[in-house]
């Protein structure tokens, strides 16, 4: 049992520290959670998602990130992630000449103890296993990483690197972002299939749709930096009947 | 590292040059009179040269070889005008030419530097090699392994040996070719080496012969092969092919400040040469190296060549296109990081129709490194049906690194196909932290994009010197971090 604690996180730009994006932001996820943040854009989801993975861009002016109690704050993106903190991303970064299987290999590597090397016959069999549960063809890990992908491919990819890694807590940032239905359906069932009592989700999403198909445990939402309500999945259905004008007028007595 | 103190640095590293070069007097043949047993001293007269001469026991005509190219290397200017003035730093008058084995000065293996050892360590070279890098051996003595190949080939009428014995027992065939290929007047370096050459490998390859393994001189030759000034010849008989393949992945250590080698390749009608280098030298060293090969009709010229390290690189492996159909190929990488200059590129002499010419390069710039492109494609009017391309591809590791492309093609009659391509490239900030977002640290990161970016290359290397290359420039990218 994990639990990422998150705890009156203000962010904001690193060039700009004075003008906080996130502006005091506190919620706990525990293994075997699916949380969603909702909400209008420019209001802090990404951004709270990029901080706690360590993103030097971003810059966290107060409040704390506890991973089983312990801050991730001084600890560098990459401690981050082998603690088991894991980013899918709105748009990941293409690297030419490097194979989806090499890359996961190196990562996976980057895993184990100084001196222990990677047994590729194992790693092989994981990742085909991993492959057949989530339905990717086998040729799609010689491919360079996210080179060429369409929207798609690019989103499969980052779930067969979460499936492979198998991190305590997922950070999905718009992971629906730029998929259209037949696209979206599969990244949800891929995401269905991870998940369970050993993962946490922090899922980032602009549009109510994504939750038809991952329904979450609990639902927040996000306006101006701040969480303004929580409740349960219906929560997410009563936002997408009455708009995110609904939330402006919530948020206008919390922000007084 | 700093670029003002020339002297001192020449001065600090006199010591280290001395270990460079050294008599190979396991060839049996050779002595020398105890009042020779001194080192050449430092500069360079017509009295340096005529030491070396006397040394090796040369035949005149080598002698008077030497001292023409003397005359020519003090007449020619250095080629500050398109090349970089760090040149000019080069202290001529400091630097030894030559020096006898009982100069070189004894070091232990304790005295060799600790990250010295632990890179030997890492990238897995056996202990006694080690010994030979670090400077602590004069002499590297692996004829078991090496003699087992020389045996094969000189089954098959191969000559594989070096070049001060080979001008000794094969001077006709050496003589036939030697400097033709890249004359001594062709650059001041050239010059500079055809004065004062020592060291370097010589093969011949009988007609139709096809040697299977390629033949290395990579730690397997002798201490006269890291020569500062080695010259090297290869002659592929009609129809023959070989692959050749030089240096080592290791850094060499207590090297000296200068090494300007000149190699040429001669492929005759219908033969194969391949040329493999990859070198990773000291960061205080300036590697000046003039390689050509010339193709005679159907025969195919390939360099490979790769270069890490030095202070300053400035190498442009060429390929002159003489007999009809013959085609010239290099592929080069390159990798400057802080304080490095590579200077490189390729040479493509068209003298013959339908003649083929393709170049490929890619150069990696980290931190404050420079990266520069230098090419030449030369199709005259004359000719017809003639094919070059060309592919330049960069990429920049930090903001402060610098890439620059020269490529000058020059093409008259409009009987000719020509492409060029050129990128430059950026590992951005935010490649990093994805890839640190997947457990890599920074250097990791790092180096796994720069594997990427040469991939494609990396994988027309013989797979050890592929894997040795992808350790090396991890170990370069650690570095490159703070």
């Amino acid at each position: 049992m994990h639990t990422l604690e998150i705890r009156d996180l203000v962010v904001a730009l690193t060039e700009t520290p004075d003008k906080p994006i996130v502006k005091g932001v506190s919620l706990t996820i525990k293994s075997g959670e699916v949380h969603a943040v909702m909400g209008p854009n420019g209001t802090g989801k990404s951004t709270l998602s990029k901080a706690i993975a360590g993103h030097p861009d971003y810059t966290i002016t107060s409040g704390d990130v506890f991973l089983d109690g312990k801050s991730v704050l001084e600890m560098e993106p990459d401690e981050r992630a082998r603690a088991g903190i894991f980013l899918a991303f709105q748009y990941p970064s293409e690297i030419p000449g490097v194979s989806i299987a090499n890359f996961l290999r190196a990562a996976v590597q980057a895993r184990l103890g100084e001196g222990e090397d990677l047994d590729a016959v194992a790693y092989y069999k994981n990742l085909y296993a991993k492959m057949d549960m989530l339905k990717i063809d086998r040729k799609f890990t010689s491919r360079a990483v996210n080179e060429g992908f369409s929207g798609g491919e690019k989103k499969r990819c980052e779930i067969l690197q979460m499936a492979m890694l198998e991190p305590s807590f997922a950070l999905m940032d718009e992971t629906d972002s730029g998929l259209d239905i037949d696209a979206l359906k599969i990244v949800a069932e891929g995401v269905n299939q991870l998940r369970g009592p050993k993962l946490g989700v922090l899922l980032i999403t602009h549009y109510q749709r994504l939750l038809n198909h991952i329904v979450p445990d609990y639902v927040h939402v996000m306006y101006d930096g701040r969480i303004v309500k929580s409740g349960d999945k219906n929560l997410a259905i009563e936002l997408e009947a009455k708009g995110y004008d609904w939330v402006k007028d919530i948020a206008v007595p919390a922000m007084s | 590292m700093q670029t003002s103190t020339q002297p001192e640095i020449f001065a600090e590293q006199e010591a280290a040059q001395a270990a460079a070069i050294g008599i190979d007097q396991s060839l049996g043949d050779f002595t020398y009179d105890v009042k020779y047993d001194y080192d050449a001293g430092s500069g360079l007269t017509e009295n340096t040269v005529r030491y070396i001469s006397a040394v090796k026991k040369e035949a005149p005509w080598i002698l008077d070889f030497r001292l023409n190219a003397l005359k020519t290397f003090l007449a020619k200017p250095l080629p500050t005008h398109w090349a970089t003035k760090d040149l000019e730093n080069i202290n001529f008058d400091k630097i030894r030419y030559y020096l006898a084995q009982g100069q070189k000065p004894k070091r232990t293996w304790d005295e060799v530097p600790e990250d010295i050892k632990k890179t030997f360590e890492r990238l897995g070279v056996p202990e006694q090699e080690r010994k030979f890098l670090a400077g602590v051996e004069a002499q590297f003595d692996s004829e078991a392994a090496y003699s087992n190949i020389k045996d094969i080939v000189a089954k098959q009428g191969v000559i594989f040996m070096n070049s001060t014995q080979a001008l000794r027992e094969h001077p006709e065939l050496f003589r036939k070719w030697f400097g033709k290929v890249i004359p001594t007047s062709d650059n001041k370096f050239s010059a500079l080496n055809s004065a004062v050459f020592s060291g370097g490998s010589f093969i011949y390859v009988p007609p139709g012969v096809k040697v299977a393994q390629p033949l290395q001189a990579y730690f397997r030759i002798n201490a006269e092969n890291f020569g500062q000034f080695e010259r090297t010849l290869i002659i592929c008989d009609e129809g023959s092919e070989v692959t050749y393949m030089e240096g080592c992945t290791a850094p060499k250590f207590s090297t000296s400040t200068l090494h300007s080698a000149v190699v040429e390749l001669v492929a005759l009608k219908g033969a194969k040469i391949q040329y493999i280098t990859v070198q990773n030298w000291a960061p205080n060293v300036y590697n000046l190296v003039t390689k050509r090969g010339l193709a005679l009709e159907d025969a195919e010229i390939k360099w490979i060549d790769c270069n890490i390290g030095s202070r300053l690189t400035m190498k442009y492996p060429g390929v002159v296109l003489k007999g009809r159909r013959a085609r010239g190929e290099v592929i080069s990488i390159a990798l400057a990081n802080d304080g490095q200059h590579q200077d490189t590129g390729a040479k493509m002499i068209h003298a013959a129709d339908e003649t083929t010419s393709t170049i490929v390069s890619k150069s990696i710039s980290v931190g404050e490194g420079r990266a520069t492109y230098r090419g030449q494609v030369h199709i005259p009017k004359h000719l017809r049906g003639c094919k070059n391309n060309t592919e330049c591809d960069a990429l920049l590791i930090n903001t402060n690194s610098r890439t620059d492309t020269y490529p000058a093609i020059t093409v008259r009659g409009d009987k000719h196909a020509t492409q060029h391509e050129a990128s430059v490239s950026k590992v951005s900030e935010e490649m990093i932290f994805y890839m640190q977002q997947r457990g890599l640290t920074e250097a990791q990161a790092m180096s796994l994009a720069v594997n990427g970016f040469i991939n494609d290359l990396a994988s027309q290397f013989p797979m050890e010197y592929s894997v040795e290359l992808k350790r090396l420039i991890e170990l370069e990218m650690e570095g490159s971090v703070g």
